[in-house]
């Protein structure tokens, strides 16, 4: 059965091939077929797949496929080759899963967009490069994928290029991730020298092999993944280009920069696991920059109006807590969140999507309001997506994983009080802004009719996707006998494990949800209860700053355009005339002159010529004699 | 022939040839700037003969039979394009010929 692996993404990308070729002269059902249905048949494949490989699991819970070999040049022989353990499996089922539910959903969400075809030829290519980049055997291969998804995110982004600021925004998405993926590809380089491989497994093995723990080799070559990690995942400091990755179709934003590319920085350092426990300073900076970013954007998510915008630090949020639990060695953990992020927060950008479609487009949370009686399918998928993103207790998928987190930061020896604060603190922020868009959207008197309730194409992504945001907790239930959590025991396999799990610490998990249920309390509290105390607080001298710094995410735009983008533009007007074409101007300003001096020696008169001549002569002559 | 005579010879064939130089450089006339290019030619010539009879070698006279039959191939093209220069200025003044273009 696992034969069929290579199927996987193939299919997509011969969507990706017939779309781009043909699509413009295909119809739009057509178009819709072949683009869903690629993606479809591929989740399929990936479902049988995933249960065959549960039921019998291949020897060593890991299963590779080697198509052919990509090139050999003097001993590096990266081959075209899949892996599959339990943590591919998991990408791949999200990937295609997700995507498939979110592809049914653009069926309706963009009907009439005259991209329609390149629409989903993009976003096809898309998930084929996504799977390339999770079933990549070796780290050239992963970053064929890795480049891939960054390339479908600035065409995806830039979808509706009419539009300058679009364009703005797929460049600045393009520009800031490259700078990680210059780091990422720079690791590449610097683990095929010292370690002479690029096969992950491989790589891995010989790693621990030569390497001490501690070394600063391993400790460079981790901290130049986490380069690339931090690009593609917008943690701090490459997350500015995530806000205004908004600009791109909702369900690009739910697709892309919510539930897959953005996470593969978290897969890459799951997948290098080894090597990042070999160097525990790079541990520590992952768990650094986790904390700090998800308390960053979790202040900035609380003061956005535009819905997407919200959203959108949210997700840098979330995945900083991924980054704090793979730092502090909680590698099944931030998978876990992983999933239950992938489905929650696909679920609220839908939902957020299906709201601005009958709203006329409308983003502005302020400008919503009482949609609850109006839309009821949105409100309660919406609020399913809120509850699990608030980590409400016992019900929702994202307690079980945020939990997980909250309680490995606790005991981990990487982990400590510190972070373990932000990460409560963090919780709290989550909740509170979480329902702040709860209240401020479907609550409270109505300010725009909605025009239409959505089609089924709309309706069902959300019904799943709501039933998997509550439904994957079960995962994290202990198995009969007790001891680790299902998922734990799947991943096993691929990914260590530090400690048992769960052992009864009851007041951590107490703690963390009565921070969860204050949060929500506080939104109530503040935006629909009694909104002139949320008011009065962000009228004051100092909530005004704080108000502007916030929803400035940090003012760290500012900062990076006066740091990097003015001195370059400046340097780059100040050279528009580009002096290392100075020297070639010169030779052809000479010429130009020798030209005119020249051509004045033509007069067409025989006995200047005839004087020149023998001029000439005498001098050559006079040469020829005295030198 | 003694070293003197060659010298003599040598040297008159210098003031020939630039005797001709100047008349090409100064004449307008163009008959006359081939007559003073026939003169160069025959200085050359003679500065060959010379060099020849100096050394004992036949290689200076048969230069001149080359210089001979040169001369005239040139002077019948030189009168030829004389005849056509004529027909178009109805001059013989070389610098009337100096426009190039038309």
């Amino acid at each position: 059965m696992l034969e069929g692996l290579w199927l996987i993404p193939i299919l997509p990308l011969a969507g990706f091939l017939v779309l781009a070729v043909a699509g413009s002269s295909l119809s739009q059902r057509a178009v819709a077929m072949i683009g869903a249905g690629s993606v479809g048949v591929s989740a399929a494949l990936a479902s049988v797949l995933a249960l065959s490989f549960i039921v019998s699991p291949p020897l060593g819970r890991a299963y590779s496929q080697t198509l052919w070999t990509w090139l050999e040049v003097a001993g590096l022989k990266p081959e075209i080759a899949f892996y599959l353990d339990p943590l591919a499996l998991i990408m791949v089922a999200v990937v295609t899963v997700v995507g498939f539910l979110i592809h049914l959903y653009a069926l309706e969400y963009m009907r009439g967009d005259e991209g329609y075809s390149r629409f989903f030829a993009y976003m096809n290519l898309f998930i084929a490069s996504m799977l390339i980049l999770v079933l990549a055997d070796n780290l050239l291969l992963l970053y064929l994928g890795w480049e891939g998804v960054g390339l479908c995110s600035y065409l995806l982004i830039g979808f509706w290029y009419r539009d300058p600021a679009n364009g703005y925004a797929a460049r600045k998405a393009f520009i800031v991730t490259r700078v990680g993926d210059v780091a990422l590809i720079i690791g590449i380089f610097f683990l095929y020298t010292h370690l002479g491989n690029i096969q992950i497994q491989e790589l891995l093995r010989l790693a621990v092999q030569e390497w001490p723990a501690g070394s600063s080799m391993a400790t460079v070559a981790a901290l130049l993944l986490l380069g690339g990690a931090v690009g593609k995942s917008a943690q701090l400091p490459l997350q500015t280009w995530l806000p205004d990755a908004m600009a791109g179709p909702t369900p690009v934003s739910a697709l892309i920069h919510a539930a897959t590319m953005v996470t593969a920085g978290v897969y890459l350092i799951a997948r290098m696991n080894p090597l990042f426990s070999l160097a525990p300073a790079a541990q520590l900076a992952v768990a650094g920059i986790g904390a700090a970013t998800l308390l960053l954007a979790g202040c900035s998510a609380l003061v956005q109006r535009d819905l997407k915008r919200v959203l959108a630090y949210s997700t840098i949020s979330q995945i900083g807590y991924m980054f704090l639990a793979l730092g502090t060695g909680a590698w099944t953990a931030a998978i876990f969140h992983f999933l239950a992020h992938a489905f929650f927060k696909a679920l609220l950008f839908l939902c957020a999507g299906a709201v601005m479609l009958s709203l006329h487009h409308e983003r502005d949370i302020f400008k919503m309001g009482g949609l609850r009686k109006q839309l009821p399918l949105v409100f309660w998928a919406f609020l399913i997506g809120a509850a699990s993103l608030s980590a409400v207790p016992y019900v929702t998928g994202g307690f079980y994983s945020k939990e997980a987190i909250l309680l490995e930061v606790w005991q981990s020896p990487l982990g400590g009080p510190w972070l373990w604060t932000a990460a409560m603190v963090g919780t709290f922020l989550t909740s509170l802004y979480a329902f702040r868009m709860v209240f401020l959207v479907f609550f409270g008197p109505v300010k725009e009719k909605a025009s239409a309730k959505p089609s089924p194409y709309i309706a069902w992504p959300l019904i799943i996707l709501a039933v998997l945001a509550l439904g994957c907790g079960f995962l994290a239930t202990p198995g009969i006998e007790g001891g680790p959590s299902l998922f734990k025991r799947f991943l096993a396999a691929a990914l260590p494990t530090q400690n048992a799990g769960f052992h009864g610490e009851v007041l951590p998990l107490i703690i963390a949800s009565l921070f969860s249920l204050g949060g929500i309390l506080t939104a109530y509290l503040f935006f629909l209860r009694i909104p002139r105390v949320g008011d009065s607080l962000a009228r004051n001298p100092a909530g005004s700053i704080l108000n502007r710094l916030w929803f400035a995410g940090w003012g760290f735009d500012s900062l990076y355009n006066f740091v990097f983008v003015r001195p370059v533009l400046w340097f780059a007007l100040a050279n528009s005339k580009d002096f290392t074409d100075l020297f070639f101007r010169g030779i052809e300003r000479a010429s130009a002159w020798s030209h005119v001096a020249l051509s004045g020696t033509q007069s067409g008169k025989v006995r200047w010529y005839a004087a020149v001549l023998a001029f000439g002569t005498v001098v050559m002559v006079a040469l020829a004699v005295f030198l | 022939m003694n070293a003197a005579s060659g010298q003599f010879g040598l040297l008159l064939a210098a003031v020939l040839f630039c005797l001709g130089m100047v008349g090409v450089l100064v004449r307008r006339n163009v008959i006359f700037i081939l007559l003073s290019i026939e003169i160069m030619l025959n200085a050359a010539g003679l500065a060959f003969v010379t060099a020849g009879a100096l050394w004992r070698q036949p290689d200076g006279q048969v230069m001149f039979i080359f210089i001979l039959a040169m001369a005239a191939a040139e002077v019948s093209l030189g009168l030829a394009i004389v005849v056509r220069l004529f027909y178009r200025f109805k001059t013989v003044d070389v610098d009337a010929a100096a426009r190039m273009r038309g």
